[in-house]
C-alpha cells in the first residue's frame, strides 16, 4: 500500500518490540464476535491512473463545459491562478487548528489578516476566523442574538434564501426559538408594513439577506430602524461577497453573516464554502467560533494566538456559544488569497462589471420576458417571468450548452413562471444575447399559438 | 494570606461585606490565585435578582470559566465597571476588588457562611487534597 | 547536559509583516478583460446602496502575495514535515491524488443548482461514497450534509430526537462519559438536551454499574466514544447497547476515533445505532490549518425516515435524484448537499487503500501506537493499564515533581523538530499527554519521537528550566494568552 511507510521486516521487529507476535493480538481488546472476518466489500485498490480516470468520466457527467447563468447563493467567478498554488504548500494544506502558536504563526497571522479584511468590507469592528458556510453562519448569528438580547423569537425575511431558511428552522426548531416569516413587496424587498407589524417584545432579532435571494438590495437602514425601535438586533446575511465591492455593506446591523465563496473558492457542487460572521466589539464575547487576537511573547515580538477560547466547547462544554469546533481555514486562505489579489480598487472594478452584466442581461431579457423587482436597485441577479414554464426553456437551452436561471416555482411559486438569473464577470455578452435569443423564441411561439387560439375561436 | 475579619466567605470562595442592609460581593485571595491570570468578569446587570447558592456571573481565566456564587439573596445594586476593562485587579488584590453590591433580602442568609478563620481553615483543607 | 536533537536543524527564516503593511496606492495583482458591454453608472442603478469606499483593504502586486504567504507558510509545522501526533485528531498523510481530483473541470466547478440530468457525476460519488462508508460503518443509512464532525453530532442527535418523538416522547437527557470531547455535551446542549455526566471505571472504560443505574426512560441516547479518548476499545460493548436498548435508548458513536477500526471492526455490529464519521481524521481529507471538515452521520434502519433533506435517490429509469419529499425529516442542516469537495477526495482515498489497504492502515494505526506506548513507559507515568488501540494517553504525574508540566513537554518537543501531542485532554487524565501517531509514521520517524521524548525526560530530571522556557528554536517564543484575551486585538488597525 503506497501510503504507508513500513516494510514486512519493520512490522516485525515492531511487534517483536512490543513483545507480541501477531497484529491479532493487538486487537485482542475487541470481543472476537465482533471482529470483522471477511474483507470489507468494497472495489479492490486502484492505481491512481484509474482513480483520476473514474473522477475524469465523472466530471464529463457532470456539466463540464457548460455556461451557467445560476447563482442563488453559489457564484461562478474567476479564480486567480495562485490561490491553488499557495493553499497546495504542506504548511497550509497538512497543517491543523494553530493550537501551539509557535509552530503556527503562518496560519494565525493569515487568519488575523482574514479577520481584518472582512471587518473592513463589512463595516463591522470584528469578524471570526469563519464558520461551515452562509446558512450554518446565518443560523449561528441568530442564536447570538438571542443570548445577546435575552429574547427569544425571531423575524424572517421571505426573501432570506430559502435554503438558509430551512436550516435556520431546524436550529431553532429545539432551542425555543419560534420564527416568524415577512413577506416581500412588489419591489422584491421585505415588507416593512408586515415586518413591524411582527414585531413583538420578545422578538431577539430579525434577519434578512442583501442583496436578497432575489439578487435585489434591502432598504437596510428602514429594516435597522424597526428592528432597534423595538429592541431588537439586525442580522443580515450577505451571501454573494463580491457586492461588497460595489453595494454599501449593512453598517446598521448588529450581527453580519457572511457566505464568501464568491471569493475565489470553486463551486464545487455545493462546498466545501466559507461562513463568517463579523459584529461590533462589545458582543465579541457571545460570537460563536473561532478568533485570532494579536498579543507578544516574552522578547516582546509581535505574535499571534486562538484567543476568547472560555466561549468554545472544549472549555464551556453544555454551555459553550455554540458546539462548532473546526472552521474553514483552508477555505478562509482562498478568501484571504482573493481579497488581497483584488484589493481595494480590484474589489470595485470587479462588482461594477457584475453589475454592468447582470443590468445588461435585465435589459435583454426584458424585452420579451417580464424582469420582476425592477424598482429596487439589484447588483447581479434578477427574476424573469415567462409565459412558459421556465423549465422547458431551460431544456431547450441544454442544447446550447447552456444552464439557465433557476426556477422558482418550488420555493415561490406565486411567481408563476419565474427564474432566478445571475451574470458574473464571467458571463460574456454573447452567451446573454443566445439565452435572450431563446427566450425571446419561447415568448413568440407561446403567443402564436395563443394567437392561433384566438383565431380558432373567432372562426 | 490573612483573610480580613470584616466578612463572610461561602465555601464557592466568594466573600461578602455587609454594611446595614447592604452586601458587597467578590472572590477570595484563595480563588484568584488557582484561577491564575484572570481575563474577564462577567456580572450581572443592576435591578438582577441574585438567589443565595445560585449562579450569578462567571470569571474567566485563559483556559478555565467558573461561576460565581451568590453568598446572599438580593438585588444588584452597583457593578464594579472597572473590572470590565481591568479584570487584572482581581489578581492583584482580590480582597479590595469588589464584583457588585446587593441590597439583602434576607439578612439571616448570612448567618451560614464561614467566618475568616473558618474559611482559611477550609482552604488549608482543600490545599491539602 | 546538552540534548541531541536529531530531526531538526534550525534554519534561516523570512521575517514579513501584515499584508496591510505593504500596501500602497496603484499596486495591483489583477486585471480584468475589456467589458464586453455598456459601462453603467452605478450611482445611478445603486443610488444611496453604492459603496463608495472599501476602507482599509489592501493594494499589493501579485509577488508580494506569493512571497507573503510562502514566507507565512514557513512558520507553520505540518504533516508533510513530519509526525503530527495530536491525539484525537488523527493526522495522517493527505494523499495529493485527492487534491488533483478534486480540481478537475466539471467537479470543482458543479453548481449545486444544475439540472440533475448533467449532475449524474457528482450524484454518483455521493452514491458511491455513501455506499462504501455504510459498508465501512455496518450501518444501513447515511447523510454525508453535515460539514464538520460537531454538525454531524448535531444532526444525529436531532434523529435521536425526532425518532423518540415519533414514539410519543422525545426524552430529556442524553449520558456522555467524563472522558467525552467538549463538542458533545455543547451538541446535546444544542438540541435541547440536558447531559448527564457518566463516570469511568479504573479502567478508563464506561462504568456498566453506573450506566445501569442511570439508564431509565429519560434517557435518549449515550453518547459513546469507541475506542475512547483514552485509546481504549470499551469492551462491554455489547453490554453498552443492551442496557441502553433495554429501556429504549440509542447507542450514539463519536466516530472520532474511526481510525482504530476500520476494516477490523463495524460498529452496526456492535449495537451503534447512530454514528457520524470525520472525513477529514479516518479518511484523509485535509486538515487545512483548521477545516473544512465533512461529518457523515450513518444510521439505522429505525431512523431511516429522520435524514436530513435531501436524500439521493435512484429513478426508475436508474438516474439519480434529489428526495425532497420527506415529512418526517429533521429538516435541512446546511444549505445544498455538504461538503461535496471532500466527498471527492474521500472517495479517491478509499479507493486508492481498498479492502486490503484499509484494513492495513487500521492494523498500522495501532500498531504505531503501541510502539510508542512500548518506547516510552517508564519515562512517563502511565495512568490507565488497559490495552491500546490506536493513540495512547501518559500523564505528567513523574515531571510534575520538577515543576515541569504536560504543556512544557509539549513546548520542547517543538525544539525536538515534533509537532506536540494533545495536551490536557481527556479531562479524566490530569496532565494528560494524548499521543496518537496514526498509521502514516515510519519506525524511523517513531524511534526519533521515542528518542525525543525520552531525551526531554532527562531533562527534566537534569534541567528543568530549558523544558519550562521551551521552545527556543521558534520565531516566536511563548506568547502572552492572558494579555490577549484581556485586551482583545482582533484585527488591524492604521497606526495614523
Amino acid at each position: 500500500m503506497r501510503y504507508l511507510p513500513k516494510s514486512p521486516a519493520d512490522r516485525e521487529a515492531m511487534l517483536k518490540a512490543i513483545g507480541l507476535r501477531s497484529v491479532d493480538e493487538l486487537f485482542a481488546p475487541i470481543p472476537a464476535e465482533y471482529r470483522l472476518k471477511r474483507d470489507l466489500n468494497i472495489p479492490r485498490q486502484m492505481a491512481e491512473s484509474e482513480i483520476v480516470d473514474f473522477f475524469r468520466q465523472r466530471s464529463r457527467e457532470n456539466g463540464e463545459g457548460y455556461t451557467s447563468f445560476l447563482g442563488a447563493g453559489a457564484y461562478f467567478h474567476y479564480r486567480p491562478v495562485i490561490i491553488d498554488s499557495l493553499i497546495s504548500r504542506g504548511e497550509f494544506l497538512t497543517a491543523y487548528t494553530p493550537y501551539q502558536a509557535e509552530i503556527s504563526q503562518g496560519t494565525l497571522q493569515s487568519i488575523f489578516e482574514f479577520q481584518t479584511m472582512i471587518g473592513e468590507l463589512t463595516g463591522m469592528e470584528v469578524a471570526n476566523a469563519s464558520m461551515y458556510d452562509g446558512s450554518t453562519a446565518a443560523a449561528e448569528a441568530v442564536m447570538m442574538a438571542v443570548r445577546l438580547t435575552g429574547r427569544r423569537s425571531v423575524v424572517v425575511a421571505r426573501s432570506l434564501h430559502p435554503e438558509y431558511r430551512e436550516v435556520l428552522a431546524t436550529y431553532a426548531t429545539h432551542q425555543g426559538m419560534p420564527l416568524s416569516v415577512a413577506d416581500f413587496t412588489d419591489d422584491g424587498r421585505v415588507n416593512l408594513e408586515e415586518l413591524e407589524k411582527s414585531m413583538t417584545a420578545e422578538t431577539a432579532c430579525v434577519i434578512v439577506q442583501s442583496p436578497n435571494f432575489f439578487g435585489t438590495i434591502e432598504d437596510v437602514t428602514a429594516v435597522a430602524e424597526i428592528a432597534h425601535k423595538h429592541g431588537a438586533m439586525l442580522v443580515v446575511s450577505i451571501a454573494e461577497a463580491v457586492s461588497l465591492g460595489i453595494v454599501e455593506p449593512p453598517r446598521q446591523a448588529d450581527i453580519i453573516a457572511m457566505e464568501a465563496q464568491s471569493f475565489g473558492v470553486p463551486l464545487g457542487f455545493g462546498g466545501p464554502y466559507c461562513g463568517v460572521i463579523a459584529t461590533r466589539e462589545k458582543y465579541v464575547r457571545q460570537m460563536p467560533g473561532r478568533l485570532v487576537g494579536q498579543t507578544v511573547d516574552k522578547q516582546g515580538r509581535r505574535g499571534f494566538v486562538l484567543t476568547l477560547a472560555t466561549r468554545e466547547q472544549h472549555i464551556r462544554r453544555e454551555r459553550a456559544t455554540s458546539n462548532i469546533c473546526t472552521n474553514q481555514a483552508l477555505i478562509a486562505l482562498m478568501v484571504n488569497i482573493f481579497m488581497n489579489v483584488y484589493g481595494k480598487v480590484g474589489l470595485k472594478e470587479l462588482a461594477r462589471q457584475n453589475l454592468a452584466k447582470a443590468a445588461y442581461a435585465a435589459a435583454q431579457f426584458g424585452k420579451h420576458g417580464k424582469v420582476l423587482f425592477g424598482s429596487a436597485p439589484r447588483f447581479n441577479e434578477f427574476v424573469v417571468q415567462t409565459s412558459e414554464d421556465p423549465r422547458a426553456i431551460n431544456e431547450r437551452l441544454l442544447g446550447h450548452k447552456m444552464v439557465g436561471g433557476l426556477p422558482l416555482k418550488r420555493c415561490f411559486p406565486e411567481l408563476g413562471n419565474a427564474a432566478l438569473w445571475c451574470c458574473t464577470e464571467l458571463t460574456t455578452r454573447t452567451a446573454i444575447d443566445t439565452a435572450a435569443g431563446v427566450v425571446a423564441e419561447s415568448e413568440r411561439s407561446v403567443r402564436s399559438s395563443r394567437a392561433e387560439d384566438v383565431a380558432e375561436v373567432a372562426q | 494570606m490573612a483573610y480580613p475579619t470584616d466578612r463572610k466567605y461561602t465555601k464557592e470562595h466568594e466573600w461578602i461585606q455587609v454594611n446595614g442592609n447592604s452586601g458587597t460581593v467578590g472572590i477570595t485571595d484563595y480563588a484568584q490565585q488557582s484561577l491564575g491570570d484572570i481575563v474577564f468578569v462577567e456580572t450581572p446587570k443592576v435591578g438582577s435578582e441574585l438567589t443565595a447558592g445560585k449562579a450569578f456571573g462567571t470569571v474567566e481565566s485563559v483556559k478555565a470559566v467558573s461561576d460565581l456564587y451568590a453568598p446572599a439573596s438580593g438585588t444588584v445594586t452597583e457593578v464594579n465597571a472597572e473590572l470590565a476593562t481591568s479584570p487584572e485587579n482581581v489578581n492583584k488584590d482580590a480582597h479590595g476588588s469588589w464584583m457588585l453590591k446587593l441590597s439583602l433580602k434576607n439578612p439571616s442568609e448570612l448567618n451560614s457562611l464561614l467566618s475568616a478563620a473558618d474559611y482559611e481553615k477550609f482552604v488549608a483543607e482543600e490545599a491539602g487534597h | 547536559m546538552k540534548p541531541t536533537i536529531r530531526k531538526a536543524t534550525t534554519q534561516v527564516n523570512q521575517n514579513e509583516g501584515l499584508i496591510f503593511e505593504k500596501s500602497s496606492a496603484g499596486k495591483a495583482a489583477w486585471k480584468l478583460p475589456p467589458l464586453d458591454v455598456p459601462e453603467v453608472d452605478a450611482a445611478k442603478l445603486l443610488g444611496e446602496a453604492e459603496r463608495k469606499d472599501l476602507g482599509n483593504m489592501p493594494e499589493v502586486s501579485e509577488i508580494e502575495i506569493i512571497r507573503h504567504f510562502t514566507r507565512l507558510s514557513t512558520w507553520n509545522y505540518a504533516i508533510d514535515l513530519g509526525m503530527y501526533p495530536l491525539g484525537s485528531c488523527t493526522m495522517k498523510y493527505n494523499p495529493r491524488v485527492n487534491e488533483a481530483v478534486a480540481r478537475v473541470e466539471g467537479i470543482a466547478n458543479g453548481h449545486p443548482y444544475q439540472p440533475e440530468k448533467i449532475s449524474q457525476g457528482a450524484l454518483y460519488i455521493i452514491k458511491t461514497l455513501s455506499e462504501q462508508l455504510i459498508e465501512i460503518t455496518g450501518m444501513d443509512a447515511i447523510t454525508l450534509q453535515p460539514a464538520a464532525g460537531a454538525h454531524g453530532e448535531m444532526t444525529g442527535l436531532l434523529m435521536v430526537r425526532a425518532y423518540h418523538q415519533s414514539k410519543g416522547n422525545a426524552r430529556k437527557k442524553i449520558l456522555i462519559p467524563d472522558s467525552a470531547h467538549g463538542t458533545n455535551p455543547a451538541t446535546a446542549a444544542m438540541v435541547n438536551y440536558a447531559v448527564e455526566n457518566l463516570k469511568s471505571d479504573s479502567r478508563g472504560m464506561v462504568d456498566i454499574a453506573a450506566l445501569a443505574s442511570q439508564m431509565n426512560e429519560d434517557v435518549a441516547a449515550l453518547m459513546l466514544t469507541n475506542p475512547n479518548t483514552l485509546g481504549v476499545f470499551e469492551q462491554d460493548i455489547h453490554k453498552i447497547a443492551d442496557i441502553l436498548h433495554a429501556k429504549g435508548g440509542l447507542l450514539y458513536m463519536d466516530g472520532a476515533n474511526m481510525n482504530a477500526l476500520v476494516g477490523k471492526v463495524r460498529p452496526g455490529d456492535f449495537g451503534v445505532d447512530v454514528m457520524h464519521l470525520n472525513l477529514h481524521k479516518t479518511f484523509s481529507t485535509p486538515h487545512g490549518g483548521g477545516g473544512p471538515g465533512s461529518g457523515p452521520v450513518a444510521i439505522k434502519k429505525g431512523l431511516e425516515p429522520f435524514l436530513p433533506t435531501p436524500v439521493l435517490t435512484t429513478k426508475s429509469d436508474g438516474t439519480l435524484a434529489f428526495d425532497y419529499n420527506r415529512p418526517q425529516s429533521v429538516g435541512r442542516v446546511r444549505a445544498f448537499y455538504g461538503n461535496f469537495g471532500m466527498f471527492v477526495r474521500a472517495l479517491a482515498y478509499i479507493q486508492a487503500n481498498g479492502p486490503n489497504g484499509l484494513r492495513q492502515t487500521t492494523e498500522d494505526a495501532v500498531l504505531n501506537a503501541n510502539y510508542i506506548r512500548k518506547g516510552l513507559i517508564g519515562s512517563y507515568d502511565l495512568p490507565y493499564a488497559t490495552p491500546s488501540m490506536h493513540e495512547v494517553v501518559f500523564s505528567d504525574k513523574l515531571q510534575l515533581k520538577k515543576g515541569v508540566r504536560t504543556m512544557d513537554i509539549a513546548k520542547r518537543l517543538i525544539d525536538y523538530g515534533f509537532h506536540p501531542y494533545t495536551t490536557a485532554f481527556p479531562l479524566i487524565v490530569p496532565g494528560a499527554l494524548m499521543i496518537e501517531p496514526t498509521e502514516s509514521e515510519s519506525k524511523e520517524e517513531m524511534d526519533l519521537f521515542i528518542d525525543a521524548m525520552k531525551s526531554i525526560a532527562e531533562e527534566v530530571e537534569e534541567d528543568p528550566q530549558t523544558v519550562l522556557t521551551a521552545p527556543h528554536s521558534t520565531r516566536v517564543s511563548r506568547l502572552d494568552e492572558t494579555a490577549a484575551a484581556r485586551k482583545p486585538v482582533l484585527r488591524w488597525k492604521p497606526t495614523s
